[in-house]
């Protein structure tokens, strides 16, 4: 992972209830200083002068309590253990609700060319804000060959050699009312634990595919905004694979096959191309099917069940009329 | 598999034009060839891959190529970065 510095965590383009808010007051020169842990520490304990433990590789929170004991500190006089305090490398020091800090300390950080960041959030409401934004930047990505569509609502990752016809296959989804959300390099970060969410490798670049025989097109513009999506969980694997007539293809689909990525597990079907396969509608049934399990209905599986209920009573039938007859 | 590090050195990147070039040869060989730049792995038969790499001028790539013909690829594309992709 490349590294994540103060200066990144400023940079971040967060929206709306995302939003950081964050602007930098002082310590510039520290900007460039790295954050290593995704995680924040609450210094009180620190500015009480107990450092075992300390968590100085964390962003350091300075809320209504912090601040006021900041304040407390410096009416009496005891600021040498701020300067314990700047003696490690902090990676930045922060206050919440827009308070500022206090004159000493302010100098203290400057000179020791600490990050000095504000926001005008309440401590809680930020720092789970910053939580969430920590754990997108430090999630575990992987970028993978294929396209991500949104197909029915199911985010669809197709895989398969180059020349197979992914992106084609993508393009008549589009074409069909599905969504795009990254052609070729598709971006994937682990979040949570358990969600992989697929973007374009490069949002610089939008929403761009090539066609063989086309070149390069851009989907926003043939296509317009509804054809696109920034963003999608992977909810379906599907691997397109030349027909190997020496293969055996799943017939019933009454298993399920997982792929791994990343940790994770997703449902993964493997769809054999030839000539008079439509890859498209396949791919829209396999995202309904999807759809269907998050149910709890597993057409497979019930149609054998109404197999196995069906022989049973031709059974009882057929041992009923048999009994008959003898007797 | 074998893998060699090779250096961007025409002045405009890799833009379009050079990303078809290496898709062209890189098409040409049946040995699976990836790029790998800041820790970013794409595969060298995808012409969006390429581009999305945003190669400009300096930056390193490290080709990888695994195959029967895996020599001769790695040659090929090493060439035409030698070569500047025929560009200055």
């Amino acid at each position: 992972m490349k590294s994540f510095t103060v200066l990144d965590l400023l940079d971040l383009d967060l929206k709306e209830h995302d939003a950081l808010d964050l602007h930098c007051i002082g310590g510039r020169p520290g900007l460039t200083r790295e954050i290593r842990v995704p995680d924040i520490n609450r210094p009180g304990l620190a500015l009480s002068g107990f450092f075992d433990s300390f968590g100085d590789d964390r962003i350091q929170l300075f809320g209504r309590g912090e601040t006021a004991f900041l304040r407390k500190l410096e009416e009496t006089g005891n600021t040498e253990v701020l300067e314990l305090f700047f003696r490690y490398q902090l990676p930045c020091v922060l206050f919440t609700h827009g308070l500022d800090p206090t004159p000493r300390f302010f100098e203290m950080a400057e000179s020791s060319q600490c990050p000095v960041l504000k926001t005008d959030l309440a401590s809680s409401e930020f720092s789970s804000r910053l939580m969430r934004a920590l754990s997108n930047v430090f999630a575990s990505v992987e970028t993978i060959h294929g396209v991500l569509a949104e197909v029915f609502g199911i985010g669809v990752l197709i895989l398969g050699d180059s020349g197979v016809g992914k992106s084609e296959t993508a393009l008549e989804l589009v074409e069909r009312g599905h969504r795009l959300v990254a052609d070729d390099a598709v971006e994937i970060r682990c979040i949570a634990g358990n969600i992989l969410l697929g973007q374009g490798a490069n949002k610089a670049l939008g929403h761009h595919m090539e066609i063989r025989g086309l070149g390069i097109i851009n989907i926003t513009h043939l296509f317009g905004v509804g054809a696109i999506r920034q963003s999608k969980q992977i909810q379906l694997v599907v691997e397109l694979e030349y027909w190997d007539s020496n293969k055996q293809y799943d017939r019933i689909g009454a298993e399920e096959n997982y792929k791994e990525i990343l940790g994770v597990k997703v449902p993964v079907l493997e769809i054999p191309v030839k000539a008079g396969r439509n890859i498209p509608i396949i791919i829209e049934t396999a995202a309904r099917n999807e759809r269907l399990k998050k149910m709890g209905y597993y057409s497979a599986r019930e149609f054998n069940q109404s197999v196995l209920k069906w022989l049973e009573s031709e059974n009882a039938r057929s041992t009923y009329f048999r009994n008959r007859h003898e007797g | 598999m074998i893998e060699r590090d090779v250096t961007v050195t025409n002045r405009a990147g890799i833009h379009a034009r050079p990303a078809a070039l290496i898709v062209q040869t890189a098409g040409k060989y049946d040995s699976k060839i990836m790029f790998q730049k800041d820790g970013e792995e794409i595969n060298a038969k995808s012409i969006m891959g390429i581009i999305t790499l945003g190669a400009a001028y300096n930056s390193v790539i490290s080709i990888r190529a695994e195959g029967s013909d895996e020599q001769e690829a790695i040659d090929a594309l090493a060439t035409l970065f030698d070569n500047r992709f025929e560009e200055d």
